[in-house]
């Protein structure tokens, strides 16, 4: 038991108990709160395994920017702020609590079959040597996905705008 | 890429010559900026300044630069080269596209760059304001780059190609106003004829390819110049075929009926194609499967001679009796080409090749002199024009210059080709057919005179107010008429015959005969009858009458009702090809299929019914319907239950997707 | 350091993230959830990355392609749901029912 396994424990355990919080809150504004720190503590989980940038890009576009347009999602499909007990399908629940704990199940049983005794061994700071390999030997998967992100925007855009020829009123 | 086999026959010749380095090597540019030229005037042409206009001129303009510089090469050395590039191949034939460089395509890529970048500027200011002006110059870029793909093949396949995409532009341009219907049926007209034609060369291209081997025009060449014998079987018919082409495209009798009519196009297009360009297509394909004709083919010559004799004869008089100036120009057109074809029948290649180089460019003018006057007038017929040579002097000048070079007086262009044509006919001992071309060479100074006279002397007899043109479009006459004038300075027997070099570059299998000096006979019945023809005109029109009678003084009723109605070919081809075609044989197929197919399906069908009766009762009511309704009523059953899981929801079904996946894990997992 | 925590925290994500799509009403929350999903995955990627110390850093060069993808898939999704709930003046994923027989 070393230092580093006891806080790897503690954040595990913090990043499963706001996840759940995340799919089981009643109010869409706790569960955007939430997703941020499942995500912050993703990023803190990031660090520990030595990928610094990993963790700097998790905060940056996760929590920095779409969070920022979960909300805005929410404000604008007016989705209702604060307690709702409408939010959930309880239909589904029991069901879908079945379905979820056995592929949980069928997840961990793998995971300690497959991985019991590997040891992770940290190896400090990998920013630099990552920013090498990304610009050189997958730069054109790089170009691609800038690209898609591309696409990407102007599709949102085309789908988004409020266009007469789009919205057709007869079938509001 | 160079094609070793072109170099070995060219290396028998005496002549010299290189391999035109770096340039001939880029002649693909010529023949591709036109295609993307069309494709930017297509998309971009709208938006900019002159709509369009300046792309297809700046693409003619390069090509008029690279193919003088080419022209040049070809004087002062000589050059000769092929390339290829192979795309594929369909058996053992290969499919191969390229280009030729050499003096024969040379000469042609000159041609069709100094006509069409006149012609480009011409129609800038002629189709001004017209429909579709973009579009008209879009067709006229792709009518250019059709053009070189024809002249620049060096595969029979890559001709193919450019022939029937000359054919299509000229569709295009013909029916230009396509808003009057007898605009479309003349566009029609042309391409239908011009595809009948099309059949003849195409089957001659198989019937060579498949004796052959091969595609490639040296290659054929080269075996029928070396006694192959399995080419020298089909020589005959591949020749007389090939020739069928070359009669729909270079309108020769009795094929030429597309001609006259595709007049209905805009002038630039009828100077362009139907005077220097397109129709030369036939003359073209003949000249560069000359060697094929002489070593093998020399009977299908006799029936070239033949109808090019026929033609340049019958189409001369139909001219006479025209009343639309551009008509009159038209049937000359196809009269000339009579001459070149005859010419080639009679085995004189230079003088042909010679014929098609100095009427190009008169022919050209002649053309865009008469748009001029068009333009001035609005109207096509002579009966209004009259007293135009005061109102428009530059084009009158450049119009009389056109028609002596026509007519052939020396020392303008057409004196000298048509000399040729005649020496090579009297020099090979046809004596029939050299009176009927001196014949013709009378009908032409006659026809000729007659137009000037009726267009440009006497008053004016229209309502309109006649008005020389723009510079624009009377400068391209002025540089047209200086070719008029000097183009057959280059091949004066005896004094210096360049041009019979540029044009045998592939010399050595060609056997033909060339005059060293002139041969006074010919030349002085051509002359004298030229001469003759201008004064028979100018009496009748200008002294014994006045140009305002019109024909009145020499017209002699039968000869006239014959000519005017064309020989009643039209109607002979609507009497008895087309409306037999459309009514007759559709009637015959008609009561073919009523009495024997239909009585044939009728007895089929009562047996079917009776035996069918026999089947339903017996074994489809009782077993298989039974099996079927149960099956299906079952299915229906199990459908109603299972659409119950089509809910719609999504999350349902992704519940479905998740459970199978866990079962089939699970089934991994503990089973396996 | 053992793998194994790592592992079996990212495979509960993992199931959350699955409870969330299907038991959520709303398109959002539900995307919401899909973004936890990705990250278990992402998770997966750095562990493994981690643990078998890749000279290539491939693990982490993946979840940074994914982190983009996943962007823009947040994007595009929101541009849809707005355009749903412009049509149909809901944003619940039960109301929509037009695949149903």
């Amino acid at each position: 038991m070393e230092a580093l396994d006891i806080i790897s424990y503690f954040l595990l355990l913090g990043l499963l108990l706001v996840s759940v919080k995340v799919v089981t809150t009643s109010n869409v504004i706790h569960a955007a709160i939430s997703l941020v720190f499942t995500l912050a503590i993703t990023a803190a989980t990031f660090l520990l395994l030595s990928a610094e940038f990993v963790a700097l890009v998790i905060v940056l576009v996760y929590i920095g920017a779409v969070i920022v347009l979960f909300l805005f999602g929410i404000m604008i499909t007016r989705a209702p702020l604060g307690q709702n007990a409408e939010l959930d399908n309880d239909k589904n629940k029991s069901l879908a609590l079945v379905v979820s704990l056995s592929i949980f199940v069928i997840f961990s049983y793998v995971m300690f079959n497959t991985f019991d005794s590997q040891i992770i061994v940290t190896t400090g700071t990998s920013t630099e040597l990552l920013g090498e390999i990304l610009l050189s030997r997958f730069v054109f998967p790089f170009e691609v996905v800038s690209f898609v992100l591309l696409a990407a925007l102007i599709g949102g855009i085309t789908l988004a705008r409020q266009d007469n020829a789009l919205v057709d009123e007869n079938q509001i | 890429m160079v094609n070793s086999n072109l170099i070995t026959f060219l290396a028998e010749g005496k002549v010299t010559y290189t391999d035109g380095g770096a340039f001939a090597e880029y002649t693909w540019l010529i023949v591709v900026l036109p295609f993307i030229a069309a494709l930017l005037i297509t998309f971009f042409g709208k938006y900019l300044p002159l709509k369009g206009a300046e792309i297809a001129l700046a693409t003619i303009g390069f090509i008029f630069a690279f193919s003088s510089y080419l022209l040049y090469l070809n004087v002062t050395e000589g050059v000769a080269s092929e390339f290829f590039i192979n795309v594929g191949s369909i058996g053992s034939f290969d499919l191969e596209f390229g280009w030729v460089v050499d003096g024969l395509s040379i000469m042609m890529y000159f041609v069709v760059g100094t006509v069409a970048s006149l012609v480009f500027i011409y129609a800038t200011n002629y189709m001004q304001g017209e429909v579709r002006y973009t579009f008209f110059f879009t067709s006229l870029t792709l009518f250019a780059g059709s053009m070189l793909v024809l002249v620049s093949s060096p595969t029979l396949l890559q001709l193919l190609i450019g022939w029937e995409l000359v054919g299509v532009c000229s569709y295009l341009l013909i029916g230009h106003y396509w808003e009057k219907k007898e605009n479309s049926s003349a566009a029609m007209k042309a391409f239908i004829t011009n595809k009948i034609a099309d059949v003849g060369l195409m089957i001659g291209i198989i019937v060579l390819a498949l004796s052959t081997g091969t595609m490639r025009i040296s290659e054929i060449l080269y075996q029928s110049t070396h006694d192959y014998e399995s080419l020298k079987s089909v020589a005959y018919l591949a020749g007389v075929l090939l020739f069928i082409g070359a009669m729909g495209k270079s309108a020769q009798f009795p094929l030429h009926v597309w001609l006259p009519d595709a007049m209905a196009g805009p002038t630039p297009v009828s100077a362009l194609m139907h005077a220097a360009t397109m129709v030369t297509a036939g003359v073209y394909l003949l000249a560069r499967m000359f060697p094929f004709y002489e070593g093998m083919a020399s009977e299908a010559l006799d029936v070239v001679l033949l109808f090019g004799v026929i033609t340049l004869f019958a189409a001369g008089m139909i001219a006479i009796v025209q009343d639309d100036l551009k008509k009159v120009l038209a049937y000359s057109t196809v009269s000339q080409l009579g001459y070149m074809v005859a010419a080639i029948g009679s085995g004189a290649y230079t003088a042909a090749l010679f014929h098609l180089w100095t009427h190009a460019f008169f022919k050209a003018l002649l053309f865009l002199g008469a748009g001029s006057v068009i333009h001035a007038v609005h109207t096509n017929s002579m009966k209004e024009m009259g007293g135009l040579k005061k109102e428009m002097p530059r084009t009158y000048t450049t119009f009389i210059l056109g028609t002596i070079a026509l007519t052939g007086l020396p020392p303008l262009a057409g004196f000298f080709s048509k000399d040729e044509i005649l020496a090579s006919l009297n020099h090979g001992g046809y004596n029939t057919y050299f009176a009927i071309a001196v014949a013709g060479a009378f009908i032409t100074a006659f026809y000729m005179t007659r137009a000037v006279v009726l267009t440009f002397f006497g008053e004016y007899r229209g309502n309109g107010h006649p008005h020389e043109s723009d510079s624009m479009m009377t400068t391209p006459l002025i540089v047209l008429a200086g070719f008029a004038v000097t183009a057959g300075w280059v091949n004066i027997p005896g004094i210096y015959t360049g041009f019979t070099d540029w044009v045998t570059t592939r010399k050595n299998p060609i056997v033909e005969y060339h005059p060293e000096s002139f041969d006074y006979f010919a030349l002085t019945s051509g002359l004298l009858a030229g001469l003759a023809g201008i004064g028979l005109a100018y009496y009748v029109y200008q002294i014994l009458g006045r140009p305002e009678d019109g024909d009145e003084k020499i017209k002699v009723e039968p000869i006239w009702n014959l000519l005017e109605n064309k020989y009643y070919l039209d109607d002979f081809y609507f009497k008895y090809i087309i409306n037999p075609t459309k009514s007759t044989l559709a009637n015959t197929v008609d009561r073919f299929n009523t009495n024997i197919l239909d009585k044939a399906v009728n007895l089929f069908g009562v047996a079917a019914i009776f035996l069918g009766n026999i089947v339903y009762n017996k074994f489809d009511q009782g077993g298989i319907d039974k099996a079927l309704n149960i099956s299906s009523s079952s299915t229906d059953a199990l459908g109603a239950r299972v659409k119950l899981l089509q809910t719609g929801k999504a999350q349902q079904y992704i519940m479905y997707f998740l459970s199978g996946v866990i079962v089939i894990s699970l089934l991994i997992l503990l089973v396996l | 350091m053992s793998a194994q925590p790592f592992l079996i925290a990212a495979a509960g994500l993992f199931s959350i993230g699955i409870y969330g799509i299907l038991v959520r009403r709303n398109v959002v929350m539900v995307l919401l959830s899909i973004e936890l999903i990705l990250n278990a995955v992402n998770i997966n990627f750095v562990v493994f990355n981690a643990m078998l110390g890749d000279a290539l850093l491939q693990g982490q060069i993946f979840t940074i392609f994914i982190i983009t993808i996943a962007a823009a898939e947040v994007g595009i999704g929101l541009a849809i749901v707005l355009m749903l709930f412009r049509n149909r003046k809901t944003a619940n994923i039960d109301e929509f029912d037009l695949l149903k027989w």
